[in-house]
């Protein structure tokens, strides 16, 4: 009974957290992050035009992706003669996989605690009662290594989309987002490796909880304030990974109409589509867990606000409150990291493809490995 | 030394605070996002007309339909002298001449139409009419049909469009251009 039980669970929370969080934010960015934001910035209005039926009101536009989607799937699903229908039809479900499973492993809050939670040495503490993971999908131990390996995966759905679709620009667009990857990879693990040693732990909900801890007993600990270089390489290092401007070789438009998926159309095009602007999403709560205290507020622990190591809250408040709280937390801090995305991506121009090699190889790489030294010596002489 | 008015303009400067891009980068976000939030809030700086429900005064120049003047007495002015049909470049102009009565106006087109499909809108045929009887400060946009023949402009078309020339007949300065 209890594993059914728990099996429920899971997979409410899978629902939830990929149905009612990822996708909708996800889509949604299709068009506000890329269409409505664009617009402002360029002194432009937008889409506007589209109306539900009976609201005589633009609301932001959002008529309009849903329109988008109805034709979509109206579209005729055109696979090219010579290209390979197997691996072609299966493409767009491969890059949609990682894009997906990702989300395992991020938590939206603390372990919920079955007893009373409250604060010792600014760690949430459960009296009389058990942590019980409700908050994450699953609370694996090598959190982050999954999420490494799975994002090494979603490759695959670039190069074979590439592949398969039998077209040089295709082809040309695979290779491309391939070596990409591969040079960001490396940057993305070092530029954590740092961060693995002073959290000391893989656990991404662990990650979160460790900062919670207090620098002098007034500063979070949160990533980005114990390691700000590796904040903006892991930026820099994820952008390029969701192959969004400035670093958008493999769409190059300009150059190879649309890279890897030219040759797709229909609901097959939808889903790549989707499959990036969900992997961008992801790119936005995983940078908030790491270096923005995922769903850390400052100060506030299991049972209110503390405002210095005291045993009773300075602000109590009910527990329920906490946890709706820290998952908004984490929402808004997610969504920062888009709106930061999109307006990087809005800002500056996309870099030629050697720039990119050179950017990742050169500078961001060497930069990484410094980091890690120095904070491999500085938690030595520390600790 | 060399008296040419040359500016000299320095090439940028990539010294290790441009080169480390982040400042540049945080310069550029400064920018866009200030426009972003000043549009998001105010709207101030929108340069969008909504086209169907706002629509753009047209400049006084702006060359839109062909029209056809017409005398004082209401007939048409043009004389049927061919001087636009023969410098119209695409070949739309058709005019059919017919003699008048009145002897000292000689000729009147009988018909005369504009193949506005084939009309490339640069306004020669108003250059070169002698005597003010076309223009094309009908103010109308040059818009679709639905039907072919629709876009065959005859001349009571024009016609209509048109109202007397501010030009003066017999080109003796008079009344009419002080009015
Ligand atoms: S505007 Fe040009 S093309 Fe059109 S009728 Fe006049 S001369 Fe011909
Ligand atoms: S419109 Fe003017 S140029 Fe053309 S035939 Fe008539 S008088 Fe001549």
């Amino acid at each position: 009974m209890d594993l059914v039980w728990e099996l429920l669970i899971i997979l409410l929370k899978i629902v939830v957290v990929v149905l009612l969080f990822a996708f909708p934010i996800g889509s949604l960015m299709t068009l506000l992050g890329d269409r409505k934001q664009s617009s402002l910035i360029q002194n432009r209005i937008g889409p506007n035009r589209a109306r539900l039926p009976g609201i005589n009101h633009p609301l932001v536009g959002i008529p309009h992706f849903l329109a988008d989607g109805l034709k979509m799937i109206f579209k005729e699903d055109i696979i090219p003669r010579q290209a390979n229908r197997f691996w072609h039809t299966l493409a767009p479900a491969i890059s949609l996989f990682p894009a997906i499973a990702l989300w395992a492993v991020i938590p939206f809050s603390d372990h919920y605690c079955t007893g009373t939670a409250t604060m010792v040495d600014y760690r949430d503490v459960c009296v009389d009662g058990a942590f019980y993971n409700l908050f994450s999908i699953s609370n694996l131990e090598a959190g982050l290594l999954y999420v490494f390996a799975i994002s090494a995966v979603s490759v695959y759905g670039a190069a074979i989309a590439g592949w398969a679709s039998n077209s040089k620009f295709s082809l040309l667009g695979g290779l491309r987002s391939s070596a990409q990857m591969i040079s960001y990879e490396v940057t993305m693990g070092l530029s954590l490796a740092g961060i693995l040693i002073i959290y000391g732990t893989l656990n991404l909900n662990e990650m979160v909880v460790v900062q919670g801890q207090l620098l002098w007993d007034w500063l979070p600990m949160w990533g980005i304030v114990v390691q700000p270089l590796a904040f903006f390489l892991f930026l820099a290092a994820m952008m390029a990974e969701t192959k969004r401007a400035p670093f958008d070789v493999p769409e190059g438009e300009s150059e190879i109409v649309a890279g890897y998926f030219t040759e797709f159309s229909s609901m097959k095009f939808a889903v790549i589509q989707l499959s990036e602007y969900v992997a961008t999403v992801f790119v936005g709560s995983l940078v908030s867990t790491v270096f923005l205290g995922g769903w850390q507020v400052p100060w506030l622990y299991g049972d209110g606000f503390y405002f210095g190591n005291t045993d009773e809250p300075s602000i109590p408040l009910p527990y329920w409150l906490v946890i709706v709280l820290r998952v908004g937390s984490f929402s808004i801090k997610t969504l920062f990291i888009l709106w930061l995305q999109f307006m990087l991506r809005w800002t500056l121009p996309r870099f030629r493809y050697d720039q990119i090699m050179t950017l990742g190889w050169k500078i961001l790489l060497p930069l990484s490995l410094a980091n890690l030294v120095i904070t491999a010596f500085v938690v030595l002489v520390l600790l | 030394m060399s008296t040419h008015n040359v500016t000299v303009v320095e090439r940028p400067r990539r010294n290790l605070w441009v080169q480390s891009y982040l400042p540049e980068v945080a310069k550029g976000l400064a920018i866009t996002s200030r426009q972003f939030f000043k549009n998001l809030l105010t709207g101030s700086d929108i340069q969008t007309v909504q086209y169907p429900e706002v629509k753009r005064d047209y400049p006084l120049r702006y060359r839109g339909l062909h029209r056809l003047t017409y005398r004082d007495d209401g007939q048409v002015r043009c004389v049927a002298c061919m001087c636009c049909s023969t410098i119209c470049p695409a070949n739309c102009i058709h005019i059919t001449a017919a003699e008048h009565e009145d002897t000292s106006i000689e000729k009147y087109p009988a018909e005369f139409v504009i193949d506005e499909l084939r009309c490339i809108v640069c306004g020669l045929c108003v250059e070169a009419c002698p005597c003010d009887a076309i223009r094309m400060d009908s103010g109308i946009h040059a818009h679709p049909f639905y039907e072919r023949d629709k876009a065959f402009l005859n001349k009571d078309y024009l016609l209509d469009l048109g109202g007397p020339s501010t030009a003066v007949q017999g080109g003796v300065l008079g009344s009419r251009s002080a009015r």
